[in-house]
């Protein structure tokens, strides 16, 4: 076992590992940030998406050991300072862009990795970058709108 | 109408809060102190003898706690049938017992025979791969018609056939049917598969068990749908004891679409692990597990034919259908196939004379039961079909096809052929607004465009029915269910005037804590934010059947505004006592009980706290408190209906097929929450689309399944479907509930299959290929290029 000191959500933490050990696993159960989901086990699903020094990264494809001492921003991480949702977030909500919740925090942390690379994405451009997260609840519409209306663009009409 | 929140609006959802900031609690999140991890063994072979399970290197092995196999369970009940379907011959159906670990056998590739406990997950999971198993490997059935005539190779040995029952419906009509069909001016026949599906909730199933030695009692966190059945079906049926010393909770549960409903024999595995051990186990499947073992969906092979006249007026349909019921019966295999299936072959046309034949088989493949939709998606493809089929063959265009013989509305109530009785609808009204949304008359000018960019485009039309709002007790008792399927809802006024609601529905995606609080909050006129919405833990709520089958709102929520309604007649007795006037002078309006014709009121607020401290109260004739039951049964199912039109493009070189557009015109009865309506028929539509055009469970001839992971099985992306225009302002409020309302979470995937396929041969006739009758699910590019090029 190696203690593992990274930063996760703005907070220096450190949780001890193999070298086996997966970030994904890391962070749910050495930390205890259960917001990260596993949804797969061969690195399509999306669900356990984070960021790594600003970058989208799928958690469970990851060794912790290799992001030792790295930036490290999950779902938890994404409200703002005084708690009230982020746009991406209330996005989500106000265009419902989630029903069982289980897909939403890598869906979140891949639309926000996108509007922080391309901050006025088409519509295709949002579908084809959210290609790596898969939801089996709300068929996308819901989500894509979310992410449109994010970036402060018109949101199709219905 | 209250400050916030009543029906009719598109209330944003309270659980988004958790859901959005890594708050929600799924049965992985939830951790029980001194906890271990199981690891299940599943068998690598489709059909095998278990001659021997030899345990002594694994349980040596760092940090194993016990190993269970199926001897561990032989004492324990076996996973029951909840419907029991006879046979034409009046014979009652085959019921093999389904152990909790295969005994004896294994039965299907995935088919769980021993459990390792160990103190992690990754010492189980060494374990297990040091058993020692001796397995024969047998020869697997795996096609269905193979399975039905070998009299050797015998899924389950004791019942000496693969053929579980042979159902006809209505048997007696079929001589007539067949009649009809031999004097038709016109028959079409369509020979199709719906294929199998997996239905890939994106949470996989999970357990956490956990025994109390001091008491006996058990808990049991699971990924389930319907909390109350499992504890019924675990406790009393499986394991033997009262179910007064299990509770089951489901908490968050991230999807379910009918995978979740049924008893799996991993949860009682791991209660019977936490007892041994006397330590919590927790068990979490892997995608790859969920692939094998999660109850799959459809598979079935069916001949449907259609006689009409000329110019296409129905006048019999038939069809004769291999249901695949899989290794074991699931708990509701086979109502699926039945009388989900068989009882909506009339869709809803007046075709006058339908017979239904079905025979369920079991193979050497994971067990198949509902899936969004359950049978009625299969209904409605074969039907809309051969609706289509029927329509080129005569030379009618599809829509007059349709218009022709759709019921009208001086028609209902209904009795179809098949032994419905279709309450209310409107099917001109849906027909006219798909065709004004879906912009029809503008086809052909689309169509150029297409082709003038290489494209063939096509249009592709359903018009779909289906029975849920499941169910009325006595008619399925009467036709073999062994359940009840009432629902049940507590409304617990407290002290100071909110409301906690316990409901025997369960949320795993669809929005009950907003719905369900809006029709509280618009039924006493108080805010929505006051009403709380408890669901999913046995301990808590009233016994209710769950969520499936579209019956959340129609038999859960009628039960709830029942338990509202005698709050209000209860607060009326009060007030009548406070306001010193007569109850019959009490009138409850926005949240306040005044006396007639006066300005003497009293506030919600004031009458709940009166009963919570019943100084000025009628105590010689009215309990105190403010707390109310109701059981709803419904008096029929419902029956949502809809009109569905699909526009593809189709690349002549590749065979790719795209949806240009999906138009969604569906009549849901009364609308509660508009936004979350929509959202179910989105997610719907995009499932329809994933079987359509993507997602194949294919099993090899030795029952090896292929398509084990994402890498193979092709989930609908979003970069795989367009948006969707949906509506449903087409209204016919169901007549025998409370609230009106018909049931929306299954329409999407029972009515845009057929719309993508009819849509997709549209594209190739026009385009001259003629020739292409048919295209099975899901329509590849490979399938369509090579339908296009046979000769």
């Amino acid at each position: 076992m190696t203690k593992t000191t990274m930063t996760v959500n703005g907070k220096p933490v450190a949780a001890e590992t193999e070298g086996r050990t997966l970030l994904s696993a890391y962070l749910r159960d050495g930390l205890g940030l259960t917001g990260t989901h596993i949804g797969c086990d061969t690195s399509q699903c999306g669900a356990c998406v984070v960021h790594v020094d600003g970058k989208a990264v799928k958690s469970c494809s990851i060794f912790a050991q290799e992001v030792e001492g790295a930036d490290v921003r999950t779902i938890e991480g994404m409200a703002n300072a005084d708690g009230s949702l982020s746009t991406i977030q209330q996005a989500f909500q106000d265009h419902h862009g989630l029903q069982c919740g289980f897909c939403t925090p890598g869906m979140v942390m891949s639309s926000a990795a996108l509007l922080a690379e391309n901050a006025n994405p088409t519509e295709a451009e949002v579908r084809h970058y959210l290609e790596g997260n898969i939801c089996r609840c709300t068929g996308y519409h819901n989500i894509v709108k979310a992410v449109m209306a994010a970036s402060g663009q018109a949101v199709p009409a219905e | 109408m209250p400050k916030d929140g009543g029906i009719g609006e598109s209330t944003k959802r309270r659980e988004d809060i958790r859901f959005l900031t890594g708050k929600g609690r799924y049965t992985d999140d939830i951790n029980l102190r001194g906890q271990a991890y199981a690891c299940f063994l599943r068998s690598e072979v489709a059909n095998g003898r278990i001659n021997s399970i030899d345990t002594k290197a694994a349980l040596a092995m760092p940090g194993v706690l016990t190993i269970l196999t199926g001897d561990d369970f032989t004492g324990m009940g076996g996973n029951p049938a909840g419907w029991l379907i006879n046979s034409r011959n009046g014979e009652p159906m085959k019921e093999p017992k389904r152990p909790v670990l295969a005994h004896g056998k294994v039965r299907h590739v995935g088919d769980a025979y021993a459990m390792v406990v160990a103190e992690t997950y990754s010492q189980a999971r060494d374990a297990a791969a040091a058993i020692n198993a001796d397995i024969t490997e047998l020869p697997a059935v795996v096609d269905m018609a193979a399975a039905l005539a070998d009299n050797t190779n015998l899924v389950h040995d004791e019942i000496g056939t693969n053929q579980c029952f042979d159902w006809g419906w209505i048997e007696d009509n079929r001589a007539a049917v067949d009649e009809a069909f031999k004097t038709a001016p016109h028959v079409t026949t369509l020979e199709l598969v719906n294929n199998r599906l997996i239905p890939n909730a994106m949470e996989p199933r999970a357990s956490l068990a956990d025994y109390d030695a001091g008491t006996g009692d058990y808990k049991l966190y699971t990924t389930s749908q319907n909390p109350h059945l499992h504890r019924l079906l675990i406790a009393a049926f499986v394991m033997g004891m009262p179910e007064n010393k299990l509770t089951v909770i489901a908490p968050d549960v991230g999807g379910g679409f009918g995978s979740k409903i049924y008893h799996y024999g991993e949860e009682a595995a791991v209660l019977a692990a936490a007892k041994a051990i006397n330590r919590p186990v927790k068990w979490v499947a892997e995608r790859s597990e969920s692939f094998l073992s999660d109850a799959h969906g459809r598979d079935h092979v069916t001949k449907i034919q259609l006689a009409t006249t000329k110019s296409g007026e129905f006048l019999a349909l038939r069809t004769e259908t291999l249901a695949n019921v899989g290794a074991y019966l699931s708990n509701f295999s086979t109502a699926t196939p039945t009388f989900l299936h068989g009882t909506l072959m009339a869709g809803p046309y007046k075709t006058p004379l339908v017979y239904v034949n079905v025979k369920t088989v079991f193979t050497n493949t994971a067990p198949v039961d509902a899936y969004r939709g359950a049978g009625r998606p299969e209904a409605t493809f074969s039907i809309e079909r051969i609706v289509d089929k029927c329509a080129r063959e005569l030379g009618i265009d599809q829509a007059e096809i349709r218009r022709k013989n759709l019921l009208t509305p001086d028609q209902f109530p209904y009795t179809t052929p098949v032994g419905l009785v279709y309450d209310t609808g409107n099917y001109q009204a849906t027909m006219d607004k798909m065709t004004e949304l879906a912009d029809l008359a503008g086809f052909e000018a689309r169509r150029a465009a297409s082709a003038k960019n290489g494209k063939l485009r096509g249009l592709g039309l359903s018009t779909w029915i289906e029975a849920c709002g499941i169910a009325p007790s006595n008619l399925v008792g009467v036709l073999g269910a062994r359940v009840g399927l009432f629902d049940a809802a507590t409304v617990r006024v407290n002290a100071t005037g909110n409301i906690s609601v316990m409901t025997g529905a369960h949320s795993h995606g669809q929005g009950h804590e907003t719905v369900f609080a809006q029709i509280v909050a618009e039924q006493l006129g108080i805010p929505a934010s006051s009403v709380e919405i408890v669901h999913g833990d046995t301990s808590k709520i009233p016994f209710g059947m769950g969520s499936y089958g579209s019956r959340s709102l129609a038999v859960a929520g009628s039960a709830m505004t029942k338990a509202v309604d005698k709050i209000i007649a209860k607060g009326k007795k009060i007030a009548a006592h406070m306001l010193e006037a007569s109850e019959q002078d009490i009138e409850f309006k926005d949240g306040s009980f005044s006396v007639a014709g006066t300005d003497k009121a009293k506030t919600f607020g004031e009458i709940a706290f009166s009963a919570y401290v019943p100084h000025n109260y009628p105590l010689e004739t009215l309990e105190p408190g403010l707390e109310e039951t109701a059981f709803y049964d419904p008096a029929n199912f419902t029956y949502p209906a809809g009109a569905y039109a699909c526009e593809v493009e189709v690349d002549p070189d590749t065979g790719k097929v795209e949806i240009a557009s999906f138009t969604c015109a569906d009549d849901f009865g009364n609308v509660m929450n508009p936004m979350i309506v929509d959202g179910q028929v989105h997610g719907g539509v995009g499932q329809g689309i994933g079987q359509a055009l993507l997602e194949s469970t294919t099993y090899d001839a030795n029952g090896q399944l292929l398509t084990g992971s994402y890498m193979d099985y092709a989930m609908p992306r979003a970069d795989d479907v367009p948006f969707y225009t949906v509506d449903h302002s087409c209204i016919t409020p169901c007549t025998h509930n409370p609230l009106g309302v018909k049931g929306c979470g299954e329409a999407g995937a029972i009515g845009s299959p057929p719309a993508v396929v009819n849509a997709v041969i549209d594209a190739l006739h026009r385009a001259g290929h003629t020739h292409v009758t048919h295209i099975d699910m899901p329509v590849s590019p490979q399938r369509v290029w090579a339908a296009m090029n046979k000769a």
